[in-house]
């Protein structure tokens, strides 16, 4: 009896180890699966126009959520410069509808305007929006991401802190994949490609 | 007083550890009323122990876990170590099971039987100093794996059973390590055969703890791809956690043995 309840726990506890890993996130992408991971799509910010936006605006297709400012010096460009790339080298087989949605979490320097300047730049697909903090914080808690502000110099310019991955949802606004800083343009091509297609 | 409520607000409220906690020391309260007399130094350790795994978990300190390496080994330093190694300290087994209802104290011979007899299995096999020794390093290894932490911090349900896991599995091993008085279920190790537990979980958490502070390469990208707490170098702060899963980590196991020894003494005093 003690055996067979030892050769039992034994197998539970690989058993349960397998599980957890093969259960985080999915596999079959080439960027990182985050399936089950992540709740769903769901935001109410100021868009470019400087109305309200909500996830409804974007349903039709899959969006590409990012977290940034526009007085980044590196992380934010590369990012959008990456993702318009990617977005074209996903080419025919991309929904059209696939909208890039750039929050701004520096809403003390980045108004509706200068944003809309700012994502004209890099894509038709690139919109941008932005909240007051306290909203903004919720809004990157819900996915598990920060930011924060350094302290200003002596010209009022400060560093902020963001988180470098792209969100990626479906056209349902289940999240799907994370685009990392490590990933290449033509993994994200692939799974952009992939969650288009459903 | 804003930024002390501000503090004392959980940055994500768990409803189970709340519970627990608050069970931890209703109970322990509740048994002291009922008379037992853990003694001054055994109720301070124990309630010092749940207030440090509350503050952790509970409180504002939580946002710099989930956005900080550093501030992460810290807290599972407190969850795992520092925390259940003063639970276990008080041995509270006596002032808890005198705070029990009767009831429930007559569950494990009544109809529940069965389960317990089932539960004191796995508890006894999960407290053979192997496994107890190889689970205690073998989990901190396990969620420091990068793949695995990157999920586990992304995940509000899998960051939960991680730190779960560390204090279930701190508790399991510390009481291992201080068990004494009056046997119960836990396998009475000999003072040696503590100090050689205590002694051989030592190498791996050091050698792990070496291999992030000197690592060249930023080993868990979770904490950029997330978002850092303010900004900070994010090799200084890979640095700081691996300097605390090293050096305190591995001191505890010192405190422990001498600790044991001091018991043991005690012990040989006593019977002079």
């Amino acid at each position: 009896m003690k055996k067979l309840d030892r050769r039992l726990l034994q197998r539970l506890f690989v058993l349960a180890l397998g599980v957890l890993v093969v259960a985080c996130g999915g596999r079959d992408y080439q960027t990182k699966g985050i399936e089950r991971l992540l709740p769903d799509l769901s935001f109410r910010l100021i868009g470019e126009s400087g109305q309200m936006m909500t996830e409804e605006d974007l349903r039709g297709g899959p969006t590409v959520v990012f977290f940034g400012f526009t007085h980044c010096p590196d992380v934010c460009p590369t990012a959008m410069a990456r993702i318009a790339a990617a977005t074209e080298a996903a080419g025919q087989g991309l929904d059209s509808d696939l909208q890039v949605l750039f929050v701004s979490v520096d809403p003390g320097r980045d108004d509706p305007q200068k944003l809309a300047r700012y994502t004209d730049f890099f894509s038709d697909r690139v919109v941008g929006a932005t909240a007051d903090v306290e909203t903004l914080r919720e809004l990157t808690k819900r996915y598990r991401a920060t930011f924060g502000y350094d302290e200003p110099n002596e010209f009022g310019d400060y560093n902020v802190s963001h988180s470098s991955a792209m969100y990626v949802f479906d056209a349902d606004g289940d999240a799907r994949a994370l685009f990392r800083p490590s990933d290449s343009v033509a993994a994200m091509a692939a799974d952009l490609r992939r969650i288009a297609g459903g | 007083m804003n930024t002390l409520v501000e503090w004392l607000r959980p940055w994500e409220p768990s409803a189970p550890v709340f519970i627990a906690c608050a069970l931890a020391v209703g109970l322990y309260a509740a048994g002291m009323m009922r008379g037992a007399r853990p003694g001054f130094w055994a109720a301070l350790s124990y309630f010092t122990g749940v207030g440090l795994i509350y503050a952790v978990t509970q409180t504002h300190y939580d946002y710099y876990s989930q956005f900080l390496f550093a501030a992460h080994r810290l807290q599972h330093l407190i969850l795992h170590h520092l925390g259940p190694f003063l639970i276990a300290l008080s041995m509270p087994s006596a002032v808890l099971a005198a705070g029990l209802p009767a009831t429930v104290r007559q569950w494990p011979r009544g109809r529940l039987k069965p389960l317990f007899r089932g539960l004191r299995v796995i508890y006894r096999i999960l407290q053979q100093p192997f496994i107890a020794g190889f689970l205690f390093v073998g989990l901190i290894y396990f969620w420091l794996t990068p793949e695995i932490h990157f999920d586990a911090m992304l995940s509000l349900d899998l960051y939960w059973f991680m730190n779960w896991t560390m204090v279930v599995d701190g508790l399991l091993f510390w009481w291992l390590i201080f068990e004494r008085g009056d046997g119960g279920i836990t396998p009475r190790l000999s003072p040696g055969r503590r100090i050689l537990v205590l002694a051989l979980i030592m190498p791996p958490q050091i050698a792990l703890g070496a291999y992030i502070t000197f690592s060249g390469q930023n080993l868990f990208e979770i904490y950029d791809v997330c978002g850092r707490a303010f900004p900070i170098d994010p090799m200084l702060d890979q640095q700081i956690g691996g300097l605390i899963t090293w050096i305190p980590a591995a001191m505890m196991s010192v405190a422990a043995a001498i600790i044991v020894l001091a018991f043991r003494l005690e012990r040989d005093d006593e019977k002079a």
